[in-house]
């Protein structure tokens, strides 16, 4: 039943670990996402730090047991801080012959594997493409494999419970992985049982034969002497707080309705679905209670325009999409340039150009996001960096967009999009306060382009204002009446304003920061969602005393902070690490010719390895 | 809901400061002077009128409105009428769009925003013709019909407005020629008391690229012989001597007239604008003799808005959550200490 391929450890203490590595992988059809998601929930309440990321396949129903069907949840937990869901595995749950022959390569060797040897039937083998069975032919001598006859346990364990059929029972055998799991890692059950009751609230059954399957696969794991040892992963030290596990995609969403209660206003979504954005309009929708308008336009396009629309008649208008999304947004982002109109423009990036990787993750928007657009139309660009800061980043492109009357692009990726993370609830009160441009007052010779002397944002006046009736437009406009303008000279005064409204922005938001070495031999640039793989890399090299290393994280892509240059000066090296050839390598030498930029660069659709990076930097210094 | 208001405005309070630049003799003319003649009317504050367009000859109308306006980007219109009323229901929003800017461009957003019935009104000035590019043939050129890009005659089919808004489920579509500026402030007001997305097709002459081109049924001599202008409730009679009228025929309508073939008044059929079925108001917009002009649909529905209202009122009332935060602490969270 069990195979111990490694001498077992018969230390009957709890082992203890930093951190650890756990990949869940089966067919689309066997609850991988909830077992993972379960698992993650319980540690990060019994205090570790997680970081997930859900692999599923870009079919919805793909054929059993096949190669393309798997489907996977990767969970890092630690007892200190947890920047990324992981490279290498500890521990990979496989389900069926296909979940392992996929994602064996990212075992660490000489670490555990658990499988349900009743799934490595022939048929499934076939399905799988093995011409032996992996279990007997030797080719896993090099890991720990606990065989475990899942299927027929859990058949074992729900013999008593009637009016279940052959597919609830096989559907079930998750929860045994799940409970064997939780042995291992010293994790009670209690939350998962919480959570069963609640989920089959309405057939009780269910219940019964969940938790049931759940407990049996805990006491196996416990009774078991041939099990090699348990570990344990005491809590991390994290801020004290109220904390919840959040997805990227949500903590954007929700970073939109603080802003709004914020500034008072009322938030209005125009958005079409695409991969990996449309999990933000998911969100927006369920929250009507708020005033929330979201609506589903026909188009990306229809999506822009209505939010448009809705600055113009005064709301905090966004719209979200992913890359090939922004392209076709581009005409109307101009429009909210010339307009200065505020907006908000998400794009989750994926792997491109075109259709390219839509459910991979890539940084390769970022010039779009920046010159995207006909003429010098400039906009303000973030990029946030963590599932978690999802949520400050989306607020942080709300204030900016209501102070500076402009169109704000806000990067995320499929990454941290799709990723989650413990987040330390924000309450809307200990958010920056918002201020906005709109005027109700009728003052004379009042006209729709006067500015804030310091922002030189433009004065907001919405429709129902009486006696500041005016039209605008995507015609250029006289610089002091508003009314339509060809005139020479006002098209390159207007152009200088709408570039020097953008770089004032500088003033309005904080200073770069840089963490590790503050100065040294070199620098490590990154930006938006790669913080978590240099963060760690970074921490890792300088834990081995590499101490003249230091490390700048972007997340204000346009403006840049004001002190970039002095900080820039303070390393000998300085290189930029994106997942694209080197966008914002290209971005910095525009700006500071006087420096040279090395580059690493990925361009995969994967995030950054730690070990790759750790060696670039060794080499670099 | 749009609010109504007792103020008193005259066709001035509507007419903004800017110089009109359209070229003399143009039907836009028309219909800015009949929109500005008849808004008092309408019992709408001012300051709760928004005009928006595209890009074309007749997207310059919000600039000589004074009111809100917004002059935005080709065939864009209808997305950003939809965000003005979605964010600000009690707006009366209009759109001013063109045929290239409607049906080529904009082909997408207008037949959502006819599907979706929004309470907002579309003028379209159809021309045939591409006027402020300078003379291309337009969605709505006939075939044959030579043009600065089909110097041998156009090979594209045209299409029919009003056909293509009734299959996006239009629930109001009028048609007004240019110079009938009477019936088509009665049509605007219509228009505007309507709840739900209202088309008005307006047959506008290019004086420039396509001059004449509605002059066989538009010229004040044949006009009332070759138009009907229709009204509900009332007999489809048209006519100089108004002794013309639509009988159906099998599944054809046809041209009678009242005194021969013992056909008589009450043989005349009766013009309902107000229901749902669009068999007839298909037929009345493709017959070429006499054309249909008028109100031809009028069907009162839900509108987006109130769907919205009722949807969001509902959520409200059961939902746990008043503010954010009552949403950011609900569900699974935990204490770390």
């Amino acid at each position: 039943m069990i195979i111990d391929k490694l001498k077992p450890q018969l230390d009957s203490k709890p082992e203890i670990l930093e951190a650890v590595v756990i990949r869940f992988v089966g067919d689309s059809g066997d609850g991988m996402q909830l077992t993972g998601t379960q698992f993650s929930d319980t540690s990060a309440m019994f205090g570790n730090d997680i970081a997930t990321f859900p692999n599923y396949p870009a079919e919805i129903r793909a054929p059993q047991g096949s190669l393309y069907g798997v489907s996977g949840f990767q969970v890092h937990i630690g007892s200190v801080e947890v920047s990324t869901p992981g490279d290498n595995l500890d521990l990979l749950v496989a389900m069926n012959p296909a979940a392992l022959k996929t994602n064996l390569y990212a075992l660490k060797p000489g670490h555990t594997i658990i499988v349900d040897s009743d799934s490595f039937s022939k048929k499934n083998l076939e399905k799988a493409e093995y011409t032996t069975n992996p279990l007997e032919d030797g080719s896993l001598e090099n890991y720990r494999i606990i065989e475990v006859d899942m299927t027929s346990l859990t058949r074992e364990a729900l013999k008593d419970i009637e009016g279940l059929d052959n597919k609830i029972i096989t559907r079930s055998k998750n929860m045994f992985a799940l409970g064997m799991i939780y042995w291992m890692y010293n994790r009670s059950t209690e939350h998962t049982v919480e959570f069963l009751n609640k989920k089959f609230k309405a057939t009780p059954n269910l219940i019964e034969a969940n938790t049931k399957v759940l407990n049996a696969g805990y006491y196996y794991a416990e009774t078991l002497e041939l099990m090699p040892n348990s570990y344990s992963i005491s809590p991390a030290k994290m801020p004290a707080g109220t904390y919840r596990i959040i997805m990227g995609n949500t903590a954007t969403a929700w970073g939109f309705l603080a802003a709004a209660e914020k500034s008072g206003l009322e938030l209005f979504l125009g958005s079409y679905p695409i991969t990996p954005a449309t999990d933000i309009l998911h969100e927006l929708v369920k929250h009507k209670h708020f005033g929330v308008k979201a609506f589903q336009a026909e188009d990306e396009i229809a999506g822009v325009t209505s939010a448009i629309g809705a600055a113009f008649a005064g709301d905090l208008a966004i719209t979200t999409t992913s890359g090939p999304g922004l392209a076709l947004k581009g005409e109307a982002i101009g429009l909210a340039v010339m307009t200065e109109l505020p907006l908000v423009i998400v794009d989750v990036q994926r792997g491109g150009p075109s259709t390219g990787l839509p459910t991979k993750t890539e940084q390769s928007d970022l010039l779009q996001a920046m010159y995207g657009r006909n003429g010098e139309s400039p906009v303000i660009v973030l990029a946030a960096s963590t599932p978690a800061n999802c949520f400050n980043f989306a607020y942080e492109a709300a204030r900016l967009a209501l102070e500076h009357m402009t169109p704000v692009i806000l990067l995320t990726d499929g990454y941290i999009a799709n990723g989650s993370a413990p987040w330390k609830i924000k309450t809307v009160a200990e958010m920056p306060a918002i201020k906005n441009n709109k005027i109700t007052e009728v003052k004379e010779n009042w006209h729709s382009y006067d500015r804030d002397a310091t922002t030189l944002a433009r004065n907001w006046a919405v429709p129902g204002t009486l006696g500041l009736e005016h039209r605008i437009g995507g015609l250029e406009k006289d610089s002091v009446t508003g009314n339509i303008s060809y005139d020479a000279v006002n098209h390159e005064k207007m152009t200088t304003i709408r570039s020097e409204k953008i770089k004032r922005v500088q003033f309005n938001i904080p200073d770069l920061e840089t963490e590790f070495a503050q100065e040294g031999d070199l620098l490590v640039i990154g930006w938006g969602g790669t913080y978590g793989s240099l963060h760690s890399a970074v921490k890792q090299i300088n834990m081995e005393g590499y101490k003249n290393i230091g490390y700048a994280h972007f997340n204000y892509i346009n403006p840049l902070p004001k002190n970039t240059g002095e900080i820039l000066s303070k390393f000998k090296k300085i290189v930029v690490c994106e997942l694209n050839s080197g966008q914002f390598a290209s971005v910095l030498k525009i700006n500071f010719d006087t420096f040279e930029f090395l580059q690493f660069n990925k361009i995969q659709g994967l995030p950054f390895g730690s070990n790759d990076l750790i060696r670039k930097f060794k080499e670099l210094v | 809901m749009e609010t109504t208001i007792d103020q008193k405005y005259t066709s001035k309070d509507f007419t903004s400061n800017q110089e009109v630049r359209w070229c003399p003799g143009c039907d836009d003319y028309v219909i800015l002077r009949t929109m500005q003649k008849v808004l008092p009317e309408m019992g709408v504050a001012k300051e709760n009128v928004v005009f928006v367009s595209g890009i074309g000859c007749s997207s310059r109308f919000p600039y000589y409105m004074e009111t809100y306006g917004i002059h935005s980007i080709h065939g864009r219109a209808p997305g950003i009428a939809t965000g003005v009323k979605l964010a600000n229901p009690n707006l009366s929003v209009w759109i001013a769009t063109g045929d290239g800017d409607a049906m080529a461009i904009g082909g997408n957003h207008f037949i959502h925003v006819l599907r979706r019935n929004i309470d907002l009104n579309i003028i379209l000035f159809n021309n045939e013709i591409y006027g402020l590019t300078k003379g291309q043939f337009s969605p709505t050129s006939l075939i044959g019909q030579k043009t600065k890009s089909s110097p041998y005659g156009n090979t594209q089919p045209p299409f029919s407005p009003g056909e293509l808004a009734l299959g996006a489920q239009a629930r109001f579509f009028a048609r007004v020629v240019g110079n009938s500026p009477k019936e088509m402030g009665q049509i605007f007001i219509e228009a505007h008391q309507f709840k739900g997305t209202s088309l008005i097709e307006v047959l506008q002459n290019c004086v420039i690229f396509n001059d004449g081109c509605y002059d066989q049924i538009s010229d004040k001599e044949v006009k009332e012989d070759k138009q009907i202008f229709l009204e509900h409730g009332k007999p489809m009679i048209f006519g100089k001597n108004r002794d013309k009228g639509l009988v159906l025929n099998g599944l054809k309508l046809e041209v009678v007239t009242i005194g021969e073939n013992g056909i008589t008044q009450e043989d005349i059929l009766i013009h309902n604008a107000k229901e749902k079925d669009t068999t007839l108001h298909h037929m009345l917009i493709k017959l070429e003799y006499p054309l249909a002009t008028g109100v031809i649909r009028s069907f009162d529905d839900v509108t987006l808005e109130e769907r919205e209202a009722a949807l969001t009122a509902q959520v409200k009332a059961n939902s746990p959550f008043t503010k954010t935060d009552d949403l950011f602490f609900s569900g699974e969270t935990y204490e770390v200490k």
